[in-house]
């Protein structure tokens, strides 16, 4: 056990968990952040420019955006923790956080900024071929695709982005989308449509991937007519959205329909006293850099304000107590 | 220097193929944010597991050769190599527990 108790521990290193760590380091509470072990920096770290994150008029690598404020967050005295939490116990005054090398941490508040996984299309030979052709981010694995024809799922701005970057390195980029408009930005869908190496399968919903060691094809189904036809490609990028992370919280925090972490009006506020939730766990409107980061700012301070209405006779167990038995965790 | 080494298109046969003991390639790139997240982990079970297993790293960007002839589309990617065999493939960062898990038949 670490044995000293904290006044915050954040879960979580994207925009949002390293925000609310500059603020909290900034307001003396000392914060731990877990960054997770091979995760650090979020889903930025995935992206190549960000260009509507306010205060870079040329543009920011996301990378180096987290890297930014990461360093802000050490700056003002935060505690970097590279490692990922395996389970957590969040009822009661005092918060235990486990972490992957089986360390244990109290403190009396926790900020859940664990963001969104990427969705699978939930399809056969998906997994299988994960890495043979079948990718989540473009960024990542666009490189080894170069001169091939390949089809990018889905119809919003990652999607767009996501063939966009593509064309760097593919000889063709479909766009597979369930409808018959993009569900894009004007300024995306304009770049998209005006790219000569894009073209759009509309109305296309993929039903199977085809291929023994790697993707040959993707059977289309027409949403409106229900017939099927193949599409040969060697590479399928799956760009549908997100899922928020939360199983380390289910049945302990009150999630919507969705899964996203409900919080009390305006404020970071979950259901448990002292636990706050930030960025796109909770989000699923507006999921920008810049919100996530708005929101764990919003959540150090709903966390020093939670802090400093404490009364330390009343609030606080001693240090011999157990916390309380409702521990949910992942296998790692 | 570490206890992982680097391997290429023209040493991959002896570094790797002809290898006595179980061979880790780690494909990764600079570029490459997950791929550098890995690197110190790999270091870790290398120094762990001298002797019993190698861990080398073959970076794509300049050994097209050896990540064309695995299908490599995506990195990090893990090949362990048993008498000049693929015997199991990991794709993408792995935490350091499920990294273990994955390979205990290989570590042990």
């Amino acid at each position: 056990m670490s044995a000293q108790v904290r006044d915050v521990i954040i879960i979580g290193s994207g925009p949002a968990g390293y925000t609310a760590a500059v603020y909290a380091a900034r307001a003396n509470l000392k914060p731990v952040i877990f960054e997770g072990s091979v995760t650090a920096g979020g889903a930025l770290m995935n992206t190549t420019d960000v260009e509507n994150f306010p205060g870079f008029p040329a543009g920011i690598m996301g990378p180096d955006l987290m890297e930014a404020i990461r360093a802000q967050a050490e700056r003002f005295g935060a505690q970097m923790v590279r490692d990922d939490v395996t389970a957590v116990s969040l009822t009661g005054p005092l918060k235990t956080v486990t972490d992957g090398s089986g360390t244990t941490w109290q403190a009396r508040t926790v900020i859940l900024a664990m963001g969104s996984a990427y969705r699978q299309m939930g399809i056969p030979d998906e997994q299988r071929l994960s890495g043979h052709g079948v990718s989540w981010c473009a960024t990542c694995d666009g490189f080894f695709f170069r001169d091939q024809d390949i089809a990018v799922v889905g119809g919003g701005d990652s999607a767009v982005e996501e063939a966009t970057f593509l064309t760097k390195f593919a000889a063709s980029v479909t766009i597979v989308h369930r409808r018959d408009e993009l569900r894009a930005s004007k300024i995306m869908a304009g770049r998209a449509m005006a790219n000569p190496k894009i073209r759009f399968a509309w109305n296309s919903a993929v039903d199977a991937i085809h291929g023994q060691d790697k993707v040959t094809g993707v059977s289309l189904r027409d949403t409106v007519t229900g017939q099927t036809r193949l599409l040969p490609v060697s590479g399928v990028f799956v760009a549908i959205g997100h899922d928020p992370r939360n199983e380390l919280i289910k049945g302990v925090i009150d999630l919507d329909e969705k899964g996203y972490v409900k919080v009390a009006g305006r404020s970071t506020a979950t259901n448990i006293p002292g636990v706050f939730a930030a960025g796109d766990l909770v989000d699923h409107t507006y999921r920008q850099a810049v919100t996530a980061a708005g929101s764990g700012c919003a959540a150090a301070l709903d966390a020093e304000h939670h802090l400093s209405h404490l009364d330390p006779t009343v609030d606080q167990a001693p240090a011999d107590t157990e916390p309380a038995d409702d521990t949910v965790g992942v296998g790692s | 220097m570490g206890a992982t080494k680097e391997t290429t298109d023209s040493t991959f046969d002896a570094d790797v193929l002809k290898s006595e003991v179980p061979v880790i390639v780690d494909f990764w790139a600079p570029w490459c944010g997950p791929c550098r997240l890995v690197a110190p982990i790999l270091e870790e079970l290398a120094t762990e597991h001298e002797g019993k297993v190698t861990v080398v790293k073959l970076n794509t960007d300049e050994n097209p050769e050896i990540t064309a002839r695995y299908g490599i589309t995506g990195i990090p990617t893990m090949n362990v190599y048993v008498k000049g065999q693929v015997v199991k493939t990991l794709v993408g960062a792995l935490p350091k527990p499920k990294l273990v898990r994955e390979l205990a038949d290989y570590l042990n």
